[in-house]
């Protein structure tokens, strides 16, 4: 298969492209980010007015912790040592997801392992036998107000991710809202995919042939900016 | 009687624990929870426990002890994949484990200790793990319906008790522990300092003393 994105560049590329998402909004949100790529759209947020959550228990949650800032007690919900900023509070796991299941939070970033074209999405187990965890996954897709999917356009030896129907088990029925490629943008819309952005490495018949889950094409079109 | 008899050793409050207990365990993570009491417990005799708590540490590590030491009959909680032995134990047939997602685990525990019985939820709606429960449409949204979790014992971390036993705690090792504090019939809690009744701050008290039984004072560092 051919690489059209470098690997060290879809994760940035994605969360670049999240993180701009809410900086456009220029509005108060508050948004919880999942492990892996849906960490790295901190990078890309400036500015004071998006607070990050944690569902472990705290909002407001600063950057990663290095050095003698390290405090073992003081973790984001990946377990990372993270810091505080201003203003940022600690409450307990029930308070925690009653802010996510009570329409609290505007939008959480997950990656996923498949979304289909009904926007189901499987992100919490392979059945292999050696995973057993779901942690917070299904209260996030049901709860957060906007569920932003972040992940590669295809698995690392080719495989679709964006399917017509997820063959993993589901996290959630319809929940994703948006999903964000290193190739293209797509919004459900009324329960329809459709195709908004489209990175400049392909076209929309290359787009077509890396993904099975049937979309619309938007009207206006728009390059993915990289 | 006397206002500080909830202090007791470690030892002490571990031998309230019987085999077969049900007992929660406020952790994230390895982070937050009240470590003298967990090695205490995973240096006993008592086994056939169901360990109620978010994850199960590290395999060895923090509550992971409990399994690597056979003391475990099933586990109900959120998230293993930190712990690899909790699924080789599940595909042995050594443990029973329900996975309860994260948001409705919290409000179970919280539900026990507030004297609610069930609950609906939208979380895991169509997903495997919300096969054989009852379902209800609210407002044209389907949720489902949930039981409480509670315990016999709720063993729970916090940073600061006065002597009557209300309690502050650090950062993010609060976690479950305030939840678990109201969810059991015995509540041991491990701090880092007892303070005399009336010099914490009655409008900062995240813990009321109502819902703890023993204190155990941290010692190790």
């Amino acid at each position: 298969m051919t690489i059209l994105v470098p690997k060290a560049q879809v994760k940035i590329r994605i969360a670049r492209r999240i993180a701009q998402e809410f900086m456009a909004q220029g509005r108060r949100m508050f948004i919880n980010l999942g492990v892996g790529t849906p960490t790295l759209v901190a990078n890309y947020i400036t500015g004071n007015h998006i607070f990050l959550q944690a569902e472990n228990g705290m909002l407001g949650v600063g950057p990663k912790a290095e050095g003698e800032a390290v405090d073992l007690k003081l973790i984001n919900a990946g377990r990372e040592p993270v810091t505080e900023t201003a203003g940022c509070c600690y409450f307990d796991s029930a308070t925690s997801f009653g802010m996510i299941r009570g329409g609290h939070i505007d939008a959480t970033v997950i990656g996923a392992f498949e979304v289909d074209e009904t926007g189901n999405l499987a992100n919490w187990i392979i059945p292999n036998g050696r995973q057993l965890g779901v942690g917070g996954a299904m209260d996030l897709v049901a709860g957060a107000r906007q569920v932003v999917v972040a992940l590669p356009h295809t698995s690392s030896n080719g495989q679709p991710k964006l399917v017509r129907e997820c063959t993993l088990p589901i996290t959630g029925c319809h929940e994703a809202d948006l999903v964000v490629t290193e190739l293209a943008v797509f919004r459900f819309r009324e329960g329809q995919m459709v195709l908004e952005e489209l990175a400049p490495e392909i076209d929309l018949e290359g787009l077509r042939a890396l993904t099975p889950a049937r979309f619309t094409v938007d009207d206006h079109l728009k390059p993915m900016s990289v | 009687m006397t206002i500080d008899d909830k202090v007791c050793t470690v030892e002490a409050a571990v031998a309230m624990i019987q085999s077969g207990d049900r007992i929660m365990v406020g952790s994230f993570g390895n982070s937050g929870y009240p470590e003298e009491l967990v090695s205490a417990l995973a240096a006993s005799d008592q086994n056939e426990l169901t360990i109620i708590s978010n994850d199960l540490g590290s395999p060895g590590i923090g509550l992971g002890r409990f399994l690597t030491n056979r003391q475990i009959k099933a586990l109900i909680g959120n998230y293993y994949n930190w712990n690899p032995e909790v699924a080789a134990a599940k595909n042995d047939g050594a443990i029973k484990v329900t996975l309860v997602p994260q948001g409705t685990f919290a409000e179970a525990i919280r539900a026990a200790g507030v004297g609610i019985p069930a609950f609906y939820v939208p979380a895991g709606v169509g997903t495997a793990l919300a096969e054989g429960k009852p379902t209800a449409v609210f407002d044209n949204r389907t949720y489902i319906l949930e039981r409480a979790i509670q315990a016999d014992v709720a063993l729970i971390r916090a940073f600061r008790a006065d002597t009557l036993g209300n309690l502050v705690y650090y950062k993010t090792a609060r976690n479950f522990n305030p939840l678990m504090a109201m969810a059991a019939r015995l509540t041991i809690a491990e701090v880092d300092e007892i303070i005399p009744a009336g010099e914490l701050d009655p409008e900062c008290i995240v813990t009321p003393h109502i819902f703890v039984d023993k204190l155990v004072l941290k010692v190790k560092p």
